[in-house]
């Protein structure tokens, strides 16, 4: 990696051991950003992290069990562009470790019993497909069967292209099994982190009882290209980031990534309540 | 029968030979469209040509008596969705559509049938309507997509379209959702939450345009036709993976060869959806709307089959008896 320094020197740190921050520049050691929680130590600028880091930071400590571990993608529309479907799955499965875009399972996060499940934007780009969608489908059911309260946190590009028309069934999907809890007085918190867009936006991610996003985050329904094409022009700055929809009225918060599993654990505590009526005891 | 079947009408055909969805005309079988079936490209173009029926024309020749109702009570009202009160035989019903314009003077002032966020917002407004007052909901779909612009965005565009198939999820009325041209994705999925979803036989429903996928997976928007082709967005696909539930016949070389055939085979389907609708009870139509989403989509799960051998022999075997 070069960092471009006075006097024209160019020094080589190693990519292994430094990032450079992409919002301030500055050279960040990787241990010491690890341990803020992938966030720039200057600047605050939140850095992608993966579903699995993500559950760690979020619930109490060992009371995760995953759920539907198994469910893999198939290949409904027997779809090839460049590479062929099975093939682009294969690939992600190998380099995330993991067997599509969603982790879900069971939690307490400050006591209060939990469905989780939180993307991964690094598996096909958090693409929401078949499996995605039965995932979230399933762990909104599973609340509901339950009594837990649902916390789902996005991270996505939008819809599965290679799965079609089913991928963007999977809006409604998804949107009908989380409705089921608002009768059932059962919350769902949605987080919306970098980068939450297109199909999932567009669905559960914008339904949330309570709706908190993380500083800088992407979110927006079409692509930022897209966007100023249609209108011949540039952006704003910081269109379509965290604390523009939080300006605009569509976010509840913007919740630094350190203070998230306090804040939820308020948020759920308040708003979960087993079978009572006015919680004052009055 | 179970009930998703009574709702959904896809009991296999009596001894006669007769379908309940085929009541009206439809094509529920794929078979019987084979000789007449482009490809997908050709799809797409009839599904935009300009001169098809579109919305307005629709509905004054479906129903009668159609009101048109305006505004979000929000913001503005929005050219690009159009819907009111109108009557069917008599009988009271919403109507909810996308609008397209016949001339490029009419695109403008409907926005190409591209709808912002209050445009959502008037349609939630009147399915709140028709719930309310237990009228039945007909959705006419005909989008290339929700308005991309950045004023789109500034009012929440992903939000109205979620919340737009939230309030559709759950109405306690039927709805009978029909694409007539273009259903372009999360713009087109907005309308498109019904108890029955058919197609007019030329129209295409994507989850993006065939232009958008070329340039993103192809890389070149010269790879359109080729997409269009891998992505199955026919009505003959879509009728095949089971995501819609019946194709209306349009006349020999498309709707815009003949508005009063394509609308008095629409007529028929509609009537004949609807008066199949109206005799469920509302909690099974809820329930049965659910089960038909709830159920789209592919995945495998080899969890459940190694789950499933390491079974005992004999309860797999009652199992098969169901017990």
């Amino acid at each position: 990696m070069r960092l471009r320094m006075p006097f024209g020197r160019k020094h080589e740190l190693p990519s292994h051991l430094w990032t450079q921050c992409p919002n301030c520049g500055e050279m960040l050691f990787n241990k010491q950003l690890a341990r803020n929680l992938n966030v720039c130590t200057k600047c605050e600028h939140h850095f992608k992290i993966g579903a699995r880091e993500r559950i760690e930071l979020l619930v109490d400590r060992g009371s995760f069990a995953e759920r539907d571990a198994t469910l893999v993608s198939g290949d409904p529309l027997a779809f090839t562009d460049s590479k062929a479907y099975p093939a682009r799955i294969a690939a992600s499965q190998a380099k995330t470790g993991e067997r599509d875009a969603v982790i879900t399972g069971d939690a307490t996060i400050g006591g209060t019993p939990v469905s989780l499940a939180v993307m991964d934007f690094e598996f096909m780009g958090g693409s929401m497909g078949g499996v995605v969608g039965e995932k979230i489908a399933r762990a909104a059911e599973r609340a509901l069967a339950e009594r837990r309260a649902l916390v789902v946190v996005a991270a996505s590009g939008g819809a599965r292209m290679q799965e079609g028309t089913i991928a963007l069934m999977q809006l409604a999907k998804t949107v009908a099994a989380i409705t089921r809890l608002g009768d059932a007085r059962l919350p769902f918190v949605s987080v919306l982190t970098d980068p939450t867009t297109g199909g999932v936006l567009a669905s559960f991610a914008s339904l949330g009882d309570l709706v908190l996003a993380e500083p800088g985050a992407l979110i927006g329904f079409s692509g930022a290209r897209v966007t100023s094409e249609t209108i011949g022009e540039k952006l704003p700055k910081g269109f379509q980031r965290a604390e523009f929809l939080l300006e605009h009225g569509f976010v509840d918060q913007v919740v630094p990534r350190a203070q998230l599993r306090e804040r939820l654990a308020f948020f759920l505590a308040a708003l979960h309540a087993p079978a009572r009526a006015i919680r004052w005891g009055l | 029968m179970g009930m998703l079947e009574r709702v959904l009408g896809t009991r296999p055909a009596q001894p006669n030979g007769h379908h309940p969805l085929d009541g009206g005309g439809l094509i529920v079988d794929v078979g019987r469209l084979a000789e007449r079936r482009g490809t997908a490209w050709d799809a797409v173009r009839l599904a935009r040509n300009q001169q098809r029926p579109h919305a307005l024309e629709l509905i004054g020749a479906v129903f009668e008596r159609f009101q048109e109702l305006h505004g979000d009570r929000g913001y503005r009202d929005d050219p690009a969705i159009v819907g009111g009160i109108a009557e069917l035989d008599g009988r009271p019903l919403v109507v909810v559509a996308e609008q397209k314009g016949a001339s490029t003077e009419e695109n403008i002032a409907r926005n190409f049938g591209m709808p912002y966020p209050e445009g959502y917002r008037k349609a939630i407004r009147l399915y709140r309507l028709a719930e309310r007052f237990r009228l039945p909901v007909v959705t006419l779909i005909d989008t290339p997509g929700a308005y991309p612009g950045p004023e789109a965005e500034e009012r929440g565009q992903g939000e109205a379209i979620a919340k737009s198939i939230q309030v559709m999820c759950g109405l306690t009325t039927p709805i009978v959702a029909v694409v007539i041209g273009e259903g372009g994705s999360g713009g087109a999925l907005a309308l498109g939450v019904g108890d029955v979803v058919l197609m007019l036989q030329n129209a295409v429903y994507s989850v993006i345009s065939p232009e958008g996928c070329a340039a993103i997976l192809w890389r070149s928007a010269a790879e359109s036709e080729r997409a269009a082709k891998a992505m199955r967005l026919s009505a003959p696909d879509l009728l095949e993976l089971g995501i819609v539930d019946g194709l209306v016949p349009e006349p020999e070389g498309g709707a815009h060869v003949d508005h009063a055939s394509t609308a008095a085979g629409l007529r028929t389907a509609i009537v004949a959806q609807l008066e199949r609708l109206a005799r469920v009870p509302t909690a099974d139509l809820v329930a049965a709307r659910y089960e038909r989403f709830r159920a789209i989509g592919v995945f495998v799960d080899p969890g459940a089959a190694a789950a499933e051998r390491a079974r005992p022999w004999w309860r797999r075997a009652l199992a098969r008896f169901g017990r």
